[in-house]
C-alpha cells in the first residue's frame, strides 16, 4: 500500500521560482511597477494584501493564464519555461457537476487525452481518502458540502503533480471552522512543495506560509517577508503576535 | 400522484363548462360539438384519425431531430470559430425577422405537397431556438473552469469538447424544450398550404365539409402529440442531465 501523501518517483523536486520587473496597467493606471518576488524552492510562500492590489493578477502571470507586460520577467531556478509546470487552485472549487469525485480529480489527464491507466485511477483513490473522502468515489459534487468540494479540489491540484503550486484564496469561501480544518489538511498534503499563496486572510497565511510577504499601495509594493516561526501548519494561537504586525502592515 | 388528480379535476371542469355552454346556448353542432359528440368522432373515425396522425407525427419527428442536429452542429460552429460568429450571427438574427409561416407556400412549391416540405418547415422553427440556446450556453462557460484548463494543459478543442459543451447541455435542452413545444406547428401549417395527408389536411377537409366534430376530434389528437411529445422530451432531458438540479418549482407540494 503506498502513501498517498509522497508521490512517488516522479514527485517534482521543489523548485524556486522569482518574477522581477513585473508591471501592470489597467485602464491607464499603473497597478504595479518594478515588482520582485521569489518563491523559495519547496516553501509555501503567502502574498497578503486588500482587494484589487494586483495580487491575483500576479499569481495569474505565473499560471500562464495572463500575458506579462513587458518589462515583467519570469524565471525559474532551473531556466525551463513555467509553460505546463503549475497547478492551479482557486477560490471556487470549479469542480464539474457531471463529472464523478473520482473523474473530476483525474479531470487533468482527461484534458490532455492520456491513458487512464489503472496507477492513475489508484493514485486519485489515495488521494481521495487523504483528503477524506474515501469511498465517495462515484459521487457527483452536488451530494458535497462547500468545505468536502474544497477538498476534493486540493486532491485534484495534487492529482497534477508539478513543480508550482498556485493557489488564489482557495478557502475564503468556506465557515471558519471547515477553513482551519482545511488549512491543515493543506498544510500537510502540501509540505515540500513550493507553493505560492493568495489570500487577504492574514491567520491563514501566517498558519500556511513558511514566508509572508503583503503586498500594499498604490502602485503596489511588495513588503518583506515575514517568518512565522516553526514549520505550518500552525496552531492559531502561536501567530496572534504576529497577527498584529501584518494588520499593522497591511493598513499601511 | 395529487398533481394527476388535480389534472383531471381540471379537465373534467373545462368539459363540463364546455357542454354546458353547448346545452345552454343551443349553438349548431356544425358550429360547436359538444364534447361527447368528438368523443363519438375520435372513435368512429379512429383509423382515419390514426392514419393522418401517424404521418404528422413522422413529420414532427424528422423535423425535430434536423433542427435539433443542424442547430447544434451550428451553434458549435458560431462558438468554435470566430469568423463564422462575425459573418453567420448578424445573418442568423435578420433571418428571424423573417415570418417563418409565409415561407409555407415556398416551401411547398420548392419541395411539393409531400413530406419533405412540412419537415424543412418544422426544421426551420426548430432550428432558431436550438441554435441561439446553444450558443448562449457555450458563451457562459464559468471562466473559472476554461482557466483550469488551460492551466492543466488543454487543447482548445478539449475545453469545448469536455468543457464547454457539457456544461451548455442544460441550455441546450431548454432549447430542445422550446423546439418540442413549436415543431406540431411547424408540421401542421406546412400541411394547411398543400398537402394530401396529416392532421393538418384533414382538419381542412372536415371544415370545408362542415364536420366540425372530425375537425375537433384531430385537434384532440394534435394536443395530445404536443403535450406527450414536451413531456417525453422533458423526462428524457431530465434522465440524460442527472447533475441538473431539479426545477421542482412547477410542483408547489413543498410549500407549505
Amino acid at each position: 500500500m503506498h502513501d498517498p501523501m509522497r508521490t512517488g518517483p516522479t514527485a517534482p523536486a521543489p523548485l524556486g521560482v522569482s518574477i522581477a520587473r513585473a508591471r501592470l496597467t489597467r485602464g491607464g493606471t499603473r497597478l504595479f511597477d518594478g515588482l520582485d518576488l521569489t518563491l523559495e524552492g519547496g516553501a509555501i510562500t503567502g502574498l497578503l494584501g486588500p482587494s484589487g492590489v494586483g495580487k491575483t493578477t500576479l499569481l495569474r502571470l505565473l499560471a500562464g493564464l495572463d500575458t506579462p507586460e513587458p518589462p515583467t520577467v519570469i524565471g525559474t531556478a532551473d531556466d525551463v519555461p513555467l509553460a505546463g509546470r503549475v497547478a492551479y487552485m482557486a477560490q471556487q472549487d470549479l469542480l464539474l457537476p457531471w463529472l464523478t469525485l473520482l473523474d473530476n480529480v483525474t479531470l487533468g489527464a482527461r484534458l490532455r487525452r492520456e491513458a487512464m491507466s489503472a496507477t492513475v485511477r489508484d493514485r486519485a483513490r489515495g488521494l481521495l481518502a487523504a483528503v477524506g473522502l474515501a469511498g465517495r468515489e462515484r459521487d457527483r459534487p452536488a451530494s458535497l458540502s462547500g468545505g468536502e468540494r474544497q477538498r476534493v479540489a486540493l486532491a485534484r491540484t495534487l492529482m497534477e503533480d508539478r513543480p508550482l503550486v498556485l493557489m488564489d484564496e482557495p478557502f475564503s469561501a468556506l465557515d471558519a471552522i471547515t477553513r482551519l480544518r482545511l488549512q491543515d489538511l493543506a498544510g500537510t498534503m502540501l509540505a515540500g512543495r513550493t507553493v505560492l499563496l493568495v489570500t487577504h486572510d492574514p491567520l491563514e497565511a501566517l498558519r500556511l506560509c513558511h514566508r509572508v510577504h503583503v503586498m500594499s499601495g498604490r502602485p503596489a509594493a511588495i513588503g518583506p517577508a515575514l517568518d512565522p516561526p516553526g514549520p505550518p501548519p500552525r496552531d492559531p494561537a502561536a501567530v496572534m503576535g504576529l497577527h498584529a504586525e501584518v494588520l499593522r502592515r497591511l493598513a499601511a | 400522484m395529487t398533481r394527476l388528480i388535480r389534472a383531471a379535476v381540471t379537465a373534467a371542469v373545462l368539459l363540463a363548462v364546455w357542454q354546458g355552454v353547448v346545452w345552454l346556448t343551443g349553438v349548431p353542432r356544425y358550429i360547436l360539438p359538444g364534447p361527447q359528440r368528438v368523443a363519438e368522432a375520435l372513435w368512429a373515425q379512429a383509423p382515419l384519425l390514426t392514419h393522418h396522425a401517424l404521418w404528422t407525427l413522422t413529420e414532427i419527428a424528422a423535423g425535430l431531430m434536423l433542427g435539433v442536429a443542424l442547430g447544434t452542429a451550428s451553434a458549435l460552429l458560431l462558438s468554435g470559430f470566430r469568423p463564422a460568429r462575425r459573418w453567420l450571427l448578424p445573418l442568423l438574427v435578420v433571418s428571424q425577422a423573417i415570418p417563418v409561416f409565409a415561407l409555407a407556400p415556398l416551401l411547398v412549391l420548392w419541395l411539393g405537397y409531400g413530406m419533405a416540405s412540412k419537415i424543412a418547415m418544422a426544421t426551420l422553427i426548430i432550428y432558431f431556438p436550438v441554435t441561439t440556446a446553444l450558443f448562449d450556453g457555450l458563451r457562459r462557460t464559468d471562466p473559472g473552469w476554461v482557466d483550469l484548463a488551460r492551466t492543466m494543459g488543454a487543447a482548445p478543442a478539449a475545453v469545448l469538447w469536455r468543457v464547454r459543451l457539457p456544461a451548455a447541455l442544460p441550455a441546450l435542452a431548454s432549447g430542445v424544450r422550446v423546439a418540442a413545444a413549436v415543431a406540431p406547428i411547424g408540421a401542421v401549417i406546412g400541411e394547411w398550404v398543400g398537402s394530401s395527408a396529416g392532421l393538418g389536411y384533414l382538419m381542412l377537409h372536415a371544415n370545408a365539409r362542415m364536420q366540425t366534430d372530425v375537425m375537433f376530434a384531430a385537434l384532440a389528437v394534435l394536443a395530445a402529440f404536443a403535450v406527450a411529445l414536451y413531456a417525453g422530451v422533458d423526462a428524457l432531458l431530465r434522465r440524460a442531465l442527472p447533475w441538473q438540479p431539479d426545477e421542482a418549482t412547477l410542483n408547489e407540494d413543498t410549500t407549505p
